[in-house]
């Protein structure tokens, strides 16, 4: 226990700065588990181990000397096609069927993507640097890197223009609908299955933009991708389905909360508190659900 | 029990007693399916008849193996000089010390995690579907990692547990181990039989199939729930005691709450198998085992790739399991009364 953070008030202004702009990528990251969840009803599990990939694709760009920052365009490029397969293979199996099929074979997949990443990228802990450099803030008390800054503008951006898309276009709409009711989208002419096939290329798209922009901003490895289906994975059950500024704001609240963690309970406990709060989470959600089954007893 | 069944037991008795001496080599592979056995049948208590997916009994597995080893090493020997040591010990049991304290631990690891799975459950059952599956995922990750920065059982360097004494033959660890084992799997699958046969199993299945509607017809549902998972981290901890033993070595995130192994595999084996019925994890266990030993060696580095690609394959195409496969075609064997004219017209609807 460290609670140096309290006697410095500038180490709090770092930490929250810090989450804040860690908490708009994991918002991303919610985004696109919500739509999938909201349209198709399933939870992905290979959700962070997609994140991981994407980010693989900006580091690689970065080793072949490309500055990894055109990695956001890449990486949703390529991971919409990586999405796509996904679903044609094994998701458009599990769509109508119980939830927890989905949860175990996306499980699989996801220790399937884990140990091919294993092979193709090797174990070690890598970074894409940007050379974005660093910004001081109050005095020099502060320091912001830059790329954090980045990566928070190109998330909001991607968010957005997914909004406007989501209103706006014919996808959008079919996707909108099919979320309201898949079967009466059906019958109105909606081919509901590439709708399916869209959002969960769109989802795995997503998750490449924060991929690559998690490489330049933080550091990736093959095995840290359970973490961020987590985060995401809670942040949507707080915020709730459709609920974008919702998503948001409880993405950012999860980034001060890990920043905080960490500097009071120490690094090595940071994903474990991660998973602690989801289950508080959940704890709490039933109780409070709860007491609106009272009249059962 | 009607005579096949006696004789069925028998066989089955005869050959676990056997087994050691039969096949020398594959003792520790036979103690490990034990271990399997026992966890897959107990995950189906809740995920077969419950119908509650749990991925959290590994919590009470790993929890089982950490207590067991440290109350082993910590009734003679400071515990956090013997973790520091690492490797190299310092100090050595006798063989009168080893026993004790793996009976004691043994004890210990079972009662704690079924007091752990008491005071959790409350909670945790009253989430529904997905909710508890993802957050006794959660649990499990939670539990590791947590383990894993906690410096007197080793944090991140793991904990070596005590060597087997130097007693008899030099067989005489394997043989141990595997008895052990085996009596665990013996007394898990009376208990098991026994409930099945029981209102209990009924109560369970009737949670699974609608728990408002459980409710409603005045059956306490949370009490069985948590009687039924008190029942799978008794056993969990038992088996998770024996395995620490069994390896030797224990890593907070490789080998106690190894959520991506063991955690899973149980989830699989039962599904494999045939969710919801006695033998169906037992065969789906024994099979995958088999698959998993030959795939570890013949195939090293990629058993984690056959492995996502496995649990895809038999979630999808493969639900029922093989109970479930073998139930469909000979309805007859399972007791229930199939009407042949029903059955032409569902075969003709075809």
């Amino acid at each position: 226990m460290d609670f140096m953070v309290f006697q410095y008030p500038m180490i709090s202004v770092q930490a929250c700065l810090d989450g804040i702009l860690l908490g708009i990528l994991f918002a991303l990251i919610a985004y696109g588990m919500a739509l999938q969840w909201g349209v198709m009803n399933i939870i992905n599990i290979a959700q962070g181990d997609l994140v991981i990939l994407g980010g693989y694709i900006a580091y690689f760009m970065y080793l072949y000397g490309i500055h990894p920052a055109w990695g956001v365009i890449v990486a949703p490029v390529i991971m919409y096609f990586v999405g796509i397969v996904i679903y044609k293979l094994v998701i458009n199996k599990v769509v109508d069927r119980d939830l927890f099929i989905s949860i175990l074979a996306t499980f699989g997949i996801s220790i399937l993507f884990m140990q091919l990443m294993n092979f193709a990228f090797g174990a070690d802990v890598v970074l894409a640097n940007s050379d974005y450099g660093t910004t001081m803030l109050f005095n020099n008390n502060v320091v912001l890197p830059n790329s954090k800054i980045f990566s928070a503008f190109i998330s909001i951006l991607f968010a957005i223009c997914l909004v406007i898309y989501m209103k706006k276009s014919k996808l959008g709409r079919a996707i909108r609908a099919t979320a309201q009711n898949a079967r009466a989208a059906k019958i109105l002419g909606v081919d509901t299955e590439k709708v399916y096939a869209a959002t969960f290329g769109i989802n795995a798209a997503l998750c490449g933009v924060a991929g690559a922009l998690i490489s330049i901003t933080f550091t990736i490895h093959p095995y840290m991708g359970l973490p961020y289906t987590i985060r995401s994975f809670m942040i949507v059950i707080v915020a709730g389905l459709g609920n974008l500024p919702g998503v948001a704001m409880s993405g950012m609240g999860l980034g001060v909360f890990e920043e905080f963690a960490d500097y009071i309970l120490g690094t090595e406990f940071r994903i474990g508190s991660v998973f602690l709060l989801l289950v508080l989470i959940l704890v709490y959600r039933r109780f409070k659900l709860s007491k609106k089954r009272e009249y059962l007893k | 029990m009607n005579k096949n069944n006696l004789i069925l037991y028998s066989v089955i008795i005869i050959f676990g007693l056997a087994a050691p001496f039969l096949l020398p080599a594959f003792k520790v592979q036979l103690s490990i399916l034990c271990v399997l056995i026992v966890l897959a049948t107990t995950w189906n208590i809740q995920g077969g008849e419950m119908g509650y997916n749990s991925f959290g009994n590994i919590l009470f597995y790993g929890l089982g193996m950490y207590l067991c080893a440290s109350v082993q090493v910590g009734m003679f020997f400071p515990l956090a000089e013997w973790t520091e040591s690492g490797g190299e010990k310092t100090f050595v049991h006798t063989p009168a010390q080893f026993f004790q304290g793996m009976a004691v631990g043994l004890v210990v690891a079972a009662v704690v995690p079924t007091i752990v799975a008491g005071l959790i459950g409350y909670s945790i059952l009253g989430l529904r579907g997905h909710y508890f599956a993802i957050c006794t995922l959660g649990l499990g990750v939670a539990a590791g990692e947590i383990s894993g920065g906690i410096e007197i059982i080793g944090a991140g360097q793991g904990f070596t547990t005590p060597p087997f004494p130097e007693v008899g033959s030099l067989d005489s660890r394997g043989e141990f181990f595997y008895f052990l084992s085996f009596f665990v799997l013996v007394l898990t699958f009376i208990t098991v039989k026994g409930i099945y046969n029981t209102r209990f199993k009924l109560i369970l299945n009737a949670i699974r199939d609608n728990e408002d509607k459980a409710e409603a017809m005045g059956i306490e549902t949370m009490k069985y729930k948590i009687i039924g998972w008190m029942i799978s981290a008794f056993f969990c901890g038992l088996a998770g005691g024996i395995m620490g033993g069994l390896v030797g070595y224990i890593d907070s995130t490789d080998v106690a709450f190894d959520g991506r192994e063991m955690g899973v595999f149980m989830v699989l084996m039962a599904i494999l198998g045939g969710k919801g019925t006695l033998w169906g994890p037992i065969i789906g266990a024994t099979i995958f085992h088999i698959f998993k030993e030959g795939f570890w060696t013949f195939f090293l580095g990629w058993q984690y790739v056959a492995l996502g690609v496995l649990i895809v394959v038999i979630v999808i195409y493969f639900p029922e399991g093989i109970m479930g496969w073998l139930r469909e075609k000979y309805p007859e064997r399972f007791g229930e009364v199939v009407d042949e004219k029903d059955r032409k017209a569902q075969v003709e609807l075809k």
